[in-house]
């Protein structure tokens, strides 16, 4: 570069993509308010168009939870004194989370080709959208929780305890987003040129649950069950999360920090393959 | 004055055919059958194809100072759209560098994210956020958009339920607010009614005189790229053929494309025909200039050699548009034509044909109604358009456009 490039303040420098570009987050925080409105229209769109939409998001885990607690019976598993209905719904309801932030981040190159071959904004906009966008059905499967929560407690008398770790909480759903955006953002930057790996990764997903304590207690497990188990990072959030609201669940520091450096080193490697691959997307379409 | 834009050899090499097999079972095949050393399973027997690009920009490099409006001309698959893409930062080039000093918004298509089930307001919202505008800001210019588009009173109906022109005119007017400093426009003119394009062009001026921002304009329509810019790029394949005023860069490119095959001339052993008649040649002559225009007459002149002599001779043009349509037939009167070298031209009137791209034929006839041979598409060339007036600059449509005699 010469001196009087140097001298002159570009605002911007457009260059071949080459190796790893850095990834822009001050141009992402400047485009916050596009995040917010594509938030906002998916929230139009899933409750505008029908009136099963909302409906949609109660009966799915409605009826998961049923299949689950039916297995539960057949095979005698021992939730250890909680009603297998809410056992088994609180796992469905975190599972749930992340799952469909990873299934729905994962089509994002492939979804928006229209969009993204029309104007520019930073692609990351679109996964940080639908992540949020996300929250909202999960509140809805929360709001079917609570009542089943309060029946069981003081109805059934179920010895059930929520405790002061429900504050982690809100850490909890960031630590989800940033797991599900995290693959979501691997697996769009390979769909580029593997259309074929969103089938992969639907079978796959529903696969994955088995490997997590959704449907049986961690404490049940014995021997190589429980390596493979504590190597999804999603177990200990089941854990943590169970714990804080019926008063049962195994966890360890060792399994939760597992946890919290999975989700933060799979975001950042998720951001640098995603924004490697952000700007030749159009060329492979 | 200052440059804004710098464009530096800028080249982008597309990759033709597939990258791998596009399927992550066959490219797990085909890795797998590399590791037992078996043959690759996926391997096509030609597989040179696949490795051949296409180089759609070639070292293109040129400046654009602040408060022009600079014109990007040339034929489809000149690099226009590419060059338009790079940028607006879809797509990067392969190689060289673009340097820009301030903000650039590109109407590459207008209503980009649009959705349905929202109403008017809310897409303005949506729509401006996507093109890069805050909140705040589309809050400040939200009326005067509203004002734009003429549709208040549907700013709270679902667009779904707008006729096109409201959804075009609404979206073009989030466009026309952006106040980038750079703004790129490509083919607006294509879209809405007369009364609008008139808004639309205006507002291209506006922004480039009257704020001193910078227009990129891509256009097809001579007319307004004459009428609108200041300096014009031409490209052809890839590169910068001419840069300069849109007076000489617009005859340039027309010079270039005035005819696919205005000329051809044919020797004995290829030249079409039957045992009857052969074509020899055929050109356009085209009267007081090399560009021909709808308000030149031009003369189609041919040359046959006859086989044979007939008593009762005579042709028939067919004028077709390059769609296919059957634009007019034209008989010669009959003549006693001797064997040899026959000589004839046709000559079409000035202001007789609208603008476009044309194709003739010709039929050699015996007796009135026995063809003898039908040299079909024999020249192929486009007639542009003249307008000089410059207030209005959309398609003028018709297969033809006279110069009738009004009384008025």
């Amino acid at each position: 570069m010469s001196a009087s490039d140097k001298d002159e303040n570009w605002s911007q420098i457009i260059r071949p993509t080459g190796g790893f570009s850095a990834f822009n987050i001050v141009e992402l925080w400047r485009y916050r308010d596009l995040i917010i409105l594509f938030v906002k229209r998916d929230f139009v769109s899933v409750y505008k168009q029908t009136v099963l939409g909302p409906l949609w998001h109660i009966i799915q885990p409605l009826f998961t939870t049923a299949v689950y607690v039916m297995f539960g019976a057949f095979v005698k598993i021992e939730y250890g004194g909680i009603p297998p209905v809410l056992f088994c719904l609180s796992g469905v309801v975190i599972w749930n989370y992340f799952s469909s932030c990873l299934v729905k981040t994962s089509s994002t190159f492939v979804g928006n080709a229209n969009i993204f071959g029309k104007v520019y904004f930073p692609r990351l906009c679109i996964p940080i959208s639908i992540v949020i966008s996300n929250l909202m059905s999960f509140f809805i499967q929360l709001s079917l929780l609570i009542p089943v929560l309060v029946y069981c407690k003081f109805v059934k008398h179920a010895g059930i305890e929520p405790n002061v770790y429900l504050l982690a909480f809100p850490v909890l759903m960031v630590l989800l987003a940033m797991l599900g955006l995290g693959f979501g953002l691997i697996v769009s930057s390979l769909t580029v040129r593997y259309r074929d790996l969103v089938y992969f990764i639907n079978f796959g997903i529903q696969l994955a649950i088995y490997t997590t304590p959704v449907i049986y207690p961690l404490s049940m497990l014995k021997g190589k069950a429980v390596l493979i188990t504590s190597i999804n990072p999603v177990t200990p959030f089941i854990e943590i999360f169970r714990y804080s609201l019926l008063g049962q669940g195994t966890f360890s520091l060792p399994a939760v920090l597992y946890g919290v450096i999975f989700s933060v080193v799979i975001l950042i490697i998720g951001m640098i393959v995603f924004s490697r691959f952000e700007r030749d997307f159009m060329d492979t379409v | 004055m200052s440059v804004v834009i710098k464009v530096d050899q800028v080249s982008k090499i597309y990759q033709l055919g597939q990258i791998g097999t596009g399927t992550l079972a066959s490219d797990l095949a085909s890795a797998w059958a590399g590791i037992t050393g078996k043959d690759d399973p996926n391997k096509k027997i030609d597989d040179e194809s696949d490795k051949s690009t296409h180089v759609a920009l070639r070292d293109v490099s040129f400046d654009v100072n602040r408060g022009e409006v600079l014109g990007i001309i040339g034929k489809n698959g000149a690099g226009k759209s590419t060059m338009l893409k790079i940028l607006s930062r879809i797509t990067s080039p392969t190689s060289g560098s673009i340097k820009i000093k301030g903000r650039i918004a590109s109407l590459l298509e207008v209503g980009t994210g649009f959705h349905p089930e929202l109403s008017g307001r809310d897409n303005v919202f949506l729509n401006g956020a996507i093109l890069g505008m805050t909140k705040a800001e589309v809050n400040r210019k939200f009326d005067e958009i509203v004002d734009f588009s003429g549709v208040e009173k549907f700013i709270d109906t679902p667009v779904k339920r707008y006729s096109s022109g409201m959804y075009v005119r609404l979206a073009f007017a989030v466009a026309a607010h952006l106040e980038p400093e750079i703004l790129i426009v490509d083919e607006v003119l294509s879209v809405g009614d007369a009364e609008f394009q008139k808004k639309c062009l205006g507002k291209i001026k506006d922004v480039s005189t009257g704020d001193g921002r910078t227009v990129l304009f891509v256009s097809h329509n001579m007319e307004a790229v004459k009428n609108l810019c200041n300096r014009v790029v031409l490209l052809e394949k890839g590169g910068v053929i001419d840069i300069g005023s849109p007076a000489t860069t617009v005859n340039a490119y027309f010079k270039r494309n005035t005819n696919y095959f205005g000329h051809v001339k044919y020797s004995a052993t290829n030249a079409p025909g039957n045992e009857t008649i052969i074509l020899l040649s055929a050109d356009l002559k085209i009267n007081g200039g090399d560009i021909l225009e709808i308000d030149k007459g031009v003369a189609i002149n041919f040359e046959f050699e006859l086989r044979q002599s007939f008593d009762e001779f005579n042709y028939s043009l067919n004028m077709f548009a390059i769609t296919g349509e059957h634009i007019f037939n034209s008989q010669s009167a009959s003549f006693k034509a001797e064997k040899g070298i026959l000589k004839a031209s046709c000559i079409i009137p000035p202001n007789l044909m609208n603008n476009g791209d044309y194709s003739i034929s010709i039929l050699a006839v015996n007796k009135g109604s026995m063809p003898l041979f039908n040299f079909e598409n024999v020249l192929q060339f486009e007639i542009f358009d003249n307008r000089k007036d410059g207030k209005w600059f959309g398609e003028i449509g018709g297969a033809v456009r006279p110069k009738l005699d009004w009384i008025l």
